[in-house]
C-alpha cells in the first residue's frame, strides 16, 4: 500500500471532521495501528484543527464548575439493615427487572436498527457520488472526442529528438477557434523543479514563440491539455524547462518536435 | 503530551483525574466549535458544560474504532449547538442573527492570549483564501458532509477533498 499517497488523498482530514462512514473508520483505525506515519498525520491534524477550534472559544471555563455535576461514581454504598422481605416485595422486583430487560432489548434493537439505516445512507451517498464522478468523466472525455474529430483539426505528431527518441506527443490544432490540444501520452513526468514548455515555431527564420508551460502535467490523468494559439505555427516542438519556463527554449531539452503537414 | 488512548480508557472506566484532562485538551475547541454556531457567550458556555457531563455519561458508547475521541465529543457538541438554535426561546432571542463565521470570531478577539499559538492562528486565518474558510468552516465547525459541502460551495465533491487537505496542511504549518 502506498502510504504517502494514501495520507496524500486527504481522507485523514476527513477521518478527524467526522465525514468518513463506519466502515472507512474502521479501515483507518486499523491503518493508524499497522503505520505509525498515518496516526503520526492523524495526531498533527487533530491537533491543529484543535488549536484553530479553541481560538474560537470566547473564553475558558474551569473544569470544577461542571465536576459537582458529574454524579459520584464511586460513592460508598451505605448498608442498610436487612429487612424482612415478602414474597410480594420479591415478586414486584422480579417483574420490574424483567420489564427493565424487555425495555432495554427493544431500546437496544431500535438503535441498532437506526445505526444499520445510518450506514446504508451513507453508502447510498457514496455510490451517488461515484455515479456524479464517472458521468462528469463521460462527459469530459465525450467534449475531448468531439473537439479532436472536427474537421478543422490538423494533426501534427511530434517525434522524439535526439537522446529522447522514445518521447513522442501530439498536436491537434483546431485553426478555427486557434486551440491546440496536446496529448503529452508519450512523455515522462516532469522532474522536481522542471516543467514542460511548449513552442510554436516558424521555420524561416526559426523563431520560436512559447505557447507556455503545463504545470499540472504529472497530476493530470489523460495527459491532453487544451492551449490557445494564435499563431500562424509551422512547426510544433516540447522542451524540459526549469519551473516557470523560460524566454527561448533550451535546444539540448527539446524533447519531441514536428512540423505541420500543411503549413501555409 | 499524555497518551491520548490511554486517557481516554481511563475516562471510560469512569477515572475523574483522567476526564479532567481531556477536559483541558478539549473543552476551549468545544466551546469554540459551538460559539460559532449559537454566538452566544453565556448560551456557549453552558451547552459547553453539558456536552461534557453527556460525554461523561455516556462514555461507554465510544469506541475508538468508530473514530476519534475528539471527533466523537465534536459530534455532540455540533449536535447540541444546533439543537439549541432549534429551540424556540433561543429563535425569538436571536432574531437577527449575524452572519459571522469563525474567521471573524477569531480576528475579533482582543489578543488576551498574546501566546504563540493565538498569534500563528490569528496570522493563519487572516491569510486564509476565501475557499479554505468556506471549507474549513463547513467541514469543522458546522459538520458538513462532503456533499453537503460540495453543494453548499457548488465545487466538485473531489476538489473539497484535496483542497481541505491543502487548508489544514497551511494550518499545520502556522500552529504546530
Amino acid at each position: 500500500m502506498d502510504i504517502k499517497a494514501y495520507i496524500a488523498s486527504g481522507i485523514l482530514e476527513l477521518y478527524v471532521a467526522g465525514q468518513l462512514s463506519e466502515k472507512e473508520n474502521q479501515e483507518v483505525y486499523e491503518l493508524m495501528q499497522q503505520h505509525p506515519e498515518i496516526k503520526q498525520e492523524v495526531l498533527e491534524i487533530e491537533a491543529a484543527v484543535i488549536k484553530l477550534t479553541a481560538a474560537a472559544s470566547p473564553k475558558t471555563v474551569g473544569f470544577n464548575i461542571i465536576k459537582d455535576q458529574l454524579g459520584d461514581s464511586d460513592a460508598k454504598v451505605v448498608d442498610l439493615k436487612p429487612k424482612k422481605r415478602g414474597w410480594i416485595a420479591y415478586t414486584g422486583w422480579a417483574a420490574s427487572i424483567l420489564l427493565a430487560v424487555g425495555l432495554l432489548w427493544t431500546l437496544n434493537n431500535k438503535s441498532q436498527v437506526e445505526e444499520e439505516l445510518q450506514s446504508v445512507s451513507i453508502e447510498k451517498q457514496y455510490l451517488e457520488i461515484q455515479i456524479e464522478d464517472a458521468r462528469d468523466n463521460l462527459a469530459a472525455t465525450k467534449n475531448l472526442l468531439d473537439a479532436i474529430r472536427d474537421k478543422n483539426i490538423i494533426a501534427v505528431p511530434l517525434g522524439g529528438q535526439g537522446d529522447y527518441a522514445a518521447s513522442y506527443a501530439k498536436v491537434y490544432w483546431n485553426k478555427a477557434d486557434n486551440t491546440i490540444y496536446l496529448d503529452g501520452e508519450g512523455l515522462p513526468n516532469a522532474p522536481e523543479g522542471k516543467v514542460w514548455q511548449v513552442w510554436s515555431l516558424t521555420l524561416n527564420p526559426l523563431t520560436p514563440t512559447s505557447l507556455g508551460t503545463i504545470d499540472d502535467f504529472n497530476t493530470d490523468d489523460n495527459k491532453i491539455f487544451a492551449i490557445a494559439n494564435a499563431n500562424e505555427s509551422q512547426a510544433f516542438g516540447i522542451t524540459l524547462e526549469p519551473e516557470g519556463g523560460s524566454e527561448s527554449p533550451t535546444m539540448e531539452q527539446l524533447y519531441t518536435l514536428g512540423v505541420v503537414a500543411s503549413a501555409p | 503530551m499524555a497518551d491520548i488512548d490511554s486517557l481516554v480508557k481511563r475516562f471510560q472506566n469512569k477515572d475523574q483525574v483522567a476526564f479532567e484532562t481531556l477536559y483541558q485538551m478539549y473543552s476551549a475547541s468545544m466551546h469554540g466549535v459551538i460559539y460559532n454556531i449559537v454566538k452566544d457567550p453565556d448560551i456557549s458556555q453552558e451547552l459547553m458544560q453539558d456536552v461534557f457531563i453527556k460525554a461523561w455519561q455516556k462514555a461507554e458508547s465510544y469506541s475508538p474504532q468508530k473514530g476519534r475521541f475528539f471527533t466523537w465529543l465534536i459530534n455532540i457538541a455540533r449536535n447540541a449547538a444546533i439543537d439549541k438554535t432549534r429551540s424556540k426561546a433561543y429563535r425569538q432571542s436571536r432574531q437577527n442573527l449575524d452572519a459571522d463565521n469563525f474567521v471573524d470570531i477569531i480576528s475579533s478577539h482582543d489578543n488576551l492570549d498574546s501566546s504563540t499559538d493565538a498569534i500563528g492562528i490569528k496570522k493563519f486565518v487572516t491569510n486564509l483564501g476565501q475557499k479554505c474558510k468556506d471549507v474549513i468552516e463547513l467541514l469543522y465547525f458546522k459538520g458538513f458532509t462532503q456533499k453537503e459541502a460540495s453543494e453548499e460551495l457548488n465545487m466538485p465533491i473531489g476538489t473539497i477533498k484535496t483542497r481541505n487537505r491543502n487548508c489544514i496542511q497551511q494550518l499545520r504549518d502556522m500552529v504546530l
